[in-house]
């Protein structure tokens, strides 16, 4: 009993992550028992009980390739917006984005199965994709990322029933195990880099508790999948994990056997943060 | 602010190594210029649409463009005629379309599909049903379709929800004797297809295109300016 206990308390960001995924797929997936859904659409835009909901970065290709401005649209990408920016971007990718559960997945047997080779890419790329996908949707008049988005094509194949997207989504979980290390979401992912650059100030951030707890171990960068974001941290060059590829995935909280670090939301200023600089180590 | 420990502790590439970093990124220099050409290249000219939008749609480069593949349009229709195109589909990925001989559009009058669209690309200013111009009914087997073979079939005609506007018969005399043309009015054809869906051959003889594809569109072509 102690130990099961101890087992979902060393795995709780975890656990609360993998249900929030899922209830959220089931969200658009379940018919309620009167009928209708809960949300309808898909992450590119949906409907919460007449709440319409839009992707900020779908949005913005959109606009960029030349779109009259729909109404319901903007208010629904500038309530999403202005959530992510609150409270930090790439929330999105752990908490929200169905493509996670795949990829977290691909990590999970690239471990069990030892696998060590790892080609090695810049986190640069992405925001190489992200600039691309947007000046190819000013210049196409199309909306360049959608043509393979994988995250709605996710969603299209799971619930509309057609295959052929699989073969993205199966190229991704092979890419994850096989060639790169996180190579999707931590390299590759535009969307990801997009909440990234929108979460930038993001006030909900994983924060060290007191200076001595932390013993330097170093296992929390071990498992972050980014981990060029913590190295400040444990290095103690600054109390508070302030780059915004942190996707607020928890897994440094789980991995932490001391308590040193902690998940802090500060709605104040960015005065009350000392600034300290905060050295980028990619 | 270089950090001076870490620039020291950086280990040496092996030469190799900076090959392969060489080639690739040449690889990708050159992925990212074809893409590019392509995607400018295809831009223009504004291509027609391939498939029957839901009603409502803008014209086809701005639908593109507008719509953002959210599948509130497929939810709300009633009748469950729309997809979002898949890879494999004729339509742009994601983006919502419908086969007439399958599953015609019924012009709900109070046009659920338009109403969800949360972005316009299903414009909210239609507001008549018969205004809308998902495309345009041909008839395009003159030599299959029964009533050019002097029978009455007339089902297309019989049908359609705008019956007598839309598509109507005309008599026309010929060798065989009087038939009973179904003629369509291009005005006043919404394309909802179900003329098409109900044509009793086994591959319809009146087809619903979309509008340029079905009636072609004004301008001479430039190979006949040389
Ligand atoms: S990086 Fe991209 S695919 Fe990965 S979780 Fe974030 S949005 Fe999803
Ligand atoms: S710092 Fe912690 S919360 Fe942020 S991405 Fe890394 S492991 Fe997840
Ligand atoms: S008008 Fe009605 S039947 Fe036609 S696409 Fe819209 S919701 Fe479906
Ligand atoms: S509701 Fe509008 S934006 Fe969404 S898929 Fe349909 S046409 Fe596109
Ligand atoms: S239903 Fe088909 S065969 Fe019959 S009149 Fe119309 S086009 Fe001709």
């Amino acid at each position: 009993m102690r130990r099961t206990l101890a087992f979902f308390y060393r795995n709780r960001w975890l656990f609360s992550r993998r249900v929030m995924q899922l209830l959220i797929i089931a969200a658009f997936a379940m018919e309620l028992p009167e009928g209708g859904y809960f949300a309808q659409g898909n992450l590119s835009s949906s409907t919460w009980f007449g709440i319409g909901l839009t992707d900020p970065y779908i949005w913005l290709q959109s606009l960029l390739a030349g779109a009259p401005l729909g109404k319901s649209a903007l208010i629904g990408m500038l309530i999403v917006a202005g959530l992510y920016a609150l409270f930090g971007g790439r929330i999105y990718c752990s908490w929200v984005c169905p493509i996670n559960l795949l990829t977290d997945l691909s990590y999970w047997i690239r471990q069990k199965l030892h696998i060590k080779s790892n080609f090695t890419l810049s986190k640069n790329l992405r925001v190489a994709i992200l600039l691309l996908s947007l000046l190819l949707s000013l210049l196409s008049g199309k909306l360049a990322w959608e043509m393979v988005n994988p995250i709605t094509q996710f969603q299209r194949e799971l619930m509309w029933g057609s295959m052929t997207g699989a073969m993205v989504l199966a190229s991704i979980f092979l890419f994850d195990i096989f060639v790169t290390r996180r190579g999707w979401c931590s390299h590759l992912c535009p969307v990801g880099a997009f909440y990234s650059e929108l979460g930038r100030y993001g006030r909900l951030r994983v924060k060290a508790t007191q200076s001595g707890a932390c013993n330097g171990c170093a296992e929390c960068i071990k498992v972050c999948p980014e981990p060029h974001v913590l190295a400040p941290v444990v290095a103690r060059k600054a109390d508070l994990v302030t780059h915004g590829d942190c996707t607020r995935c928890g897994a440094c909280l789980d991995q932490c056997s001391t308590g040193a670090l902690a998940m802090s939301l500060n709605l104040k200023r960015a005065g009350s943060f000392k600034g300290i600089p905060v050295v980028s180590q990619d | 602010m270089a950090d001076k420990i870490s620039v020291a502790a950086e280990i040496e590439e092996p030469e190799r190594r900076k090959v392969f970093r060489k080639v690739f990124r040449k690889l990708g220099a050159a992925t990212v210029i074809t893409v590019f050409g392509k995607a400018i290249l295809d831009s223009r000219p504004a291509p027609a649409a391939s498939v029957l939008r839901p009603p409502g749609a803008l014209p086809e480069a701005e639908f593109n463009a507008a719509c953002i593949r959210c599948g509130l349009c497929v939810e709300a229709c009633p009748y469950d005629i729309l997809h979002l195109a898949s890879w494999s589909d004729p339509a742009p990925t994601g983006t919502p379309y419908f086969v007439a001989r399958t599953d015609p559009c019924r012009m709900c009058t109070d046009i659920p599909c338009a109403r969800a669209c949360p972005t316009g690309a299903l414009s909210p200013l239609l507001t008549d049903i018969k205004k809308a111009d998902m495309g345009v009914a041909v008839l395009v087997g003159h030599e299959t379709c029964l009533n050019y073979k002097g029978l009455t079939c007339s089902i297309c005609v019989r049908v359609c929800p705008i019956i007598g506007e839309a598509i109507s018969l005309k008599p026309v005399k010929n060798e065989v004797g009087l038939l009973q043309i179904p003629t369509v009015d291009s005005s006043k054809c919404t394309g909802c297809g179900t003329c098409e869906k109900h044509c009793v051959l086994s591959e319809a003889a009146i087809r619903v295109l979309p509008r340029e594809l079905g009636l072609g569109v004004e301008g001479a072509q430039s190979v006949g300016r040389w």
